[in-house]
């Protein structure tokens, strides 16, 4: 592939003390994409942002902006900007002021400055706000200028540091799509990071999933959420059930895996390199009830019910072994299955997936 | 809260500010338009004989002649003190900066460290300046080490006098300057460096501005007590120049001339006061601005 990759990461790790924040780190972020940097906290992307920031150095490895290592350059030399969790205004500085701080130090002419602060703050929607201060604005007013500072001196890299974590629930939908415009607008590769897995699943162009210091996983929201390809994975990107299993055969990509439910299911696989324990991953939406049970099925006896509008969430005990089942309300008028009923339930060996241990 | 509770309630304050602060203004004040006794000391009356001697002296054929003399010393304190100040200020701002930075056992260590000259008696520690300041001194020693020219050490010269007035009030910089670097988000700094800003950079848009209420309070608490510094140039400065402190100290013991003292003494209260009023205007239109 001839395209230059905007970040490159070439074994990173990071220590701090006796604790190791990143261990061996690889990977390309691509021109124009929106990257986002998922995981628990604690598992080191907000430590791996800020030393592309620049705010942190890496024990071992390199980090190149455009094929070319940055790893010497002070965080001012850096054409990468960020937008900081809390976002980081100069209390001192009228918005306009705060825009323009990158620019001035940047030895743009005076009159260019104006018109690119202008232009700035009208794509934010924050024009008639321009002389204000700070701390008269609302967070999302907040959020609002802090990426208009950030890109400003149109940055080669826009790093965003859990942006949305400030922002009550409303506001965060808003500025999810907010972001998205931006980033098309702009042509800029944005490295977001974030927790929250709704976000980068909603966001993403591709998601890096971090978990002990390293990346478990990378690839498009579906992917991550379809095909994990480790326990980990599968289990901090939305909800699964994990089935413990000895698996039979193996040939490549698919295994045969005999479950505690007592069925033999043949589907993908990943991380299984020989036949033995392993787990089988399947989410509750992919599991039917009653009409819907398809594929291998089994009898099994409900123990709990969470009606939330759209969906019911059932907990099933079938053969010593309790799965989450969720079901969409598609009829006004659903039959009703309640706690103690005896159901039948099923579901698709394709939509399962076999992990090793 | 009753009125008869509130005023009842702060009558020790009250009392304690009128007894020691107020009535002894008063009486400073009084006796600066007294006449001076025949034998030292003053008598009651209303006489501008001292303030006219802050400008004038008398010629041999009693004509009033100007005289800066007394200018040249009131000029020459504000010059010291001011100097002061802008050392201190200057020495203060990265050793705050370096303590914000430590964890939180060390900064509590680092700060008592800072107010442990207060300990000791304020005459112990400019003596000790005298002996390391005097010949074949530490600080001689360091000097001809350095291929500096043997003999004479530092003492009873302006710099020794300097050192001196900075190492006594500097921790009333440091910790006014410390609380206010210490409050500042290290994000701000970051987000300075982010957006292409040098250290430098930092330090002159973003540290200096957002700490500036701590910076004027050191600066004020140490400029106004450098004013009547007395000791430092008495010891170490060995009363070579004249300062304000020193002078209304000369009137009151060896001059026996009681209403001229406090008429400087007056003089100098009129510029602490002058110092202080500009500083409030200055917050009170900081405040506006920011509301």
């Amino acid at each position: 592939m001839s395209r230059q990759s905007a970040i490159e990461i070439a074994g990173v790790s990071k220590q701090f003390g006796d604790f190791t924040a990143l261990d061996h780190v690889d990977f390309k972020i691509q021109q124009n994409e929106f990257f986002t940097l998922l995981g628990p906290s604690g598992c080191g992307k907000t430590t791996l942002l800020r030393m592309i920031a620049g705010f942190e150095t890496p024990t071992q490895g390199d980090i190149l902006l455009n094929g070319k290592t940055i790893s010497d350059s002070p965080a001012h030399r850096r054409k990468i900007n960020t937008v900081f969790q809390n976002y980081a205004l100069f209390p001192h500085m009228t918005l306009a002021q705060n825009v323009a701080f990158g620019l001035e130090n940047l030895g743009w002419a005076k009159g260019d400055i104006k018109s690119r602060v202008d232009e700035m703050l009208e794509m934010v929607h924050m024009a008639q706000f321009a002389r204000r201060k700070p701390d008269q604005l609302s967070g999302g007013q907040k959020q609002r200028i802090a990426l208009a500072r950030a890109l400003a001196p149109k940055p080669e890299v826009l790093l965003l540091d859990e942006p949305l974590s400030a922002l009550d629930l409303k506001l965060r939908q808003s500025m999810r799509d907010e972001l998205r415009r931006l980033q098309r607008e702009t042509g800029i590769t944005f490295v977001f990071v974030t927790h929250d897995q709704e976000e980068a699943l909603d966001m993403s162009d591709r998601i890096a999933v971090m978990g002990n210091g390293r990346v478990q996983q990378i690839g498009a929201p579906d992917e991550i959420y379809e095909a994990p390809e480790n326990r980990f994975v599968a289990d901090f990107i939305g909800e699964t059930n994990f089935l413990d299993g000895e698996v039979t055969a193996l040939d490549g990509d698919t295994a045969t895996i005999h479950t505690a439910l007592g069925i033999d299911v043949t589907t993908t696989q990943s991380g299984v390199t020989a036949p033995g324990p392993a787990v089988l991953s399947i989410r509750p939406e992919k599991i039917g009830l009653e009409a819907q049970a398809e594929g291998e099925t089994r009898e099994g006896t409900v123990v709990s019910r969470n009606y939330m509008g759209g969906f019911t969430h059932y907990t099933v005990e079938a053969g010593g072994v309790s799965l989450r089942v969720s079901r969409r309300n598609a009829q006004a008028r659903a039959d009703r299955i309640e706690v103690g009923d005896t159901v039948t339930l099923g579901f698709q060996p394709a939509n399962a997936r076999i992990l090793g241990q | 809260m009753s009125k008869a509770f509130r005023f009842w309630g702060l009558f020790p304050a009250w009392a304690l500010m009128v007894l020691t602060l107020i009535i002894p203004v008063f009486i400073v004040a009084a006796v600066s338009v007294s006449e001076r006794g025949a034998y030292g000391g003053f008598d009651w009356g209303f006489d501008l004989t001292a303030y006219r001697q802050i400008l004038f002296t008398l010629g041999w054929t009693d004509e009033l002649e100007f005289d800066p003399k007394y200018l040249i010393i009131i000029g020459r304190t504000l010059a010291y003190a001011t100097g002061v100040t802008l050392i201190s200020l200057i020495l203060s701002l990265p050793l705050a900066y370096w303590i914000s930075l430590q964890s939180a056992r060390m900064k509590l260590i680092l700060v008592y460290l800072v107010t442990l000259p207060f300990w000791v008696s304020m005459i112990v520690r400019v003596y000790s300046w005298l002996i390391i300041l005097g010949n074949d001194g530490l600080a001689e020693r360091i000097y001809v080490f350095f291929g500096g020219a043997d003999g004479q050490g530092f003492l009873f010269t302006w710099g020794a006098m300097l050192v001196g007035m900075v190492y006594s009030h500097i921790p009333l910089m440091i910790l006014p300057v410390y609380a206010a670097v210490e409050k500042l988000d290290p994000a701000l700094i970051e987000a300075s460096h982010d957006l292409y800003g040098s250290r430098w950079t930092a330090l002159r848009r973003v540290i200096i501005p957002l700490s500036a209420p701590g910076l004027i309070g050191g600066s004020i608490l140490v400029f106004v007590p450098s004013l009547g510094a007395v000791l430092e140039p008495m010891l170490l400065g060995g009363g070579r120049q004249l300062m304000m402190g020193t002078l209304i100290q000369n009137q009151f013991g060896g001059s026996r001339d009681w209403p001229f003292g406090a008429a400087i003494a007056m003089v100098l209260l009129t510029i602490v006061v002058l110092v202080l009023i500009v500083n409030a205007r200055r917050a009170a239109r900081q405040m506006e601005a920011s509301a």
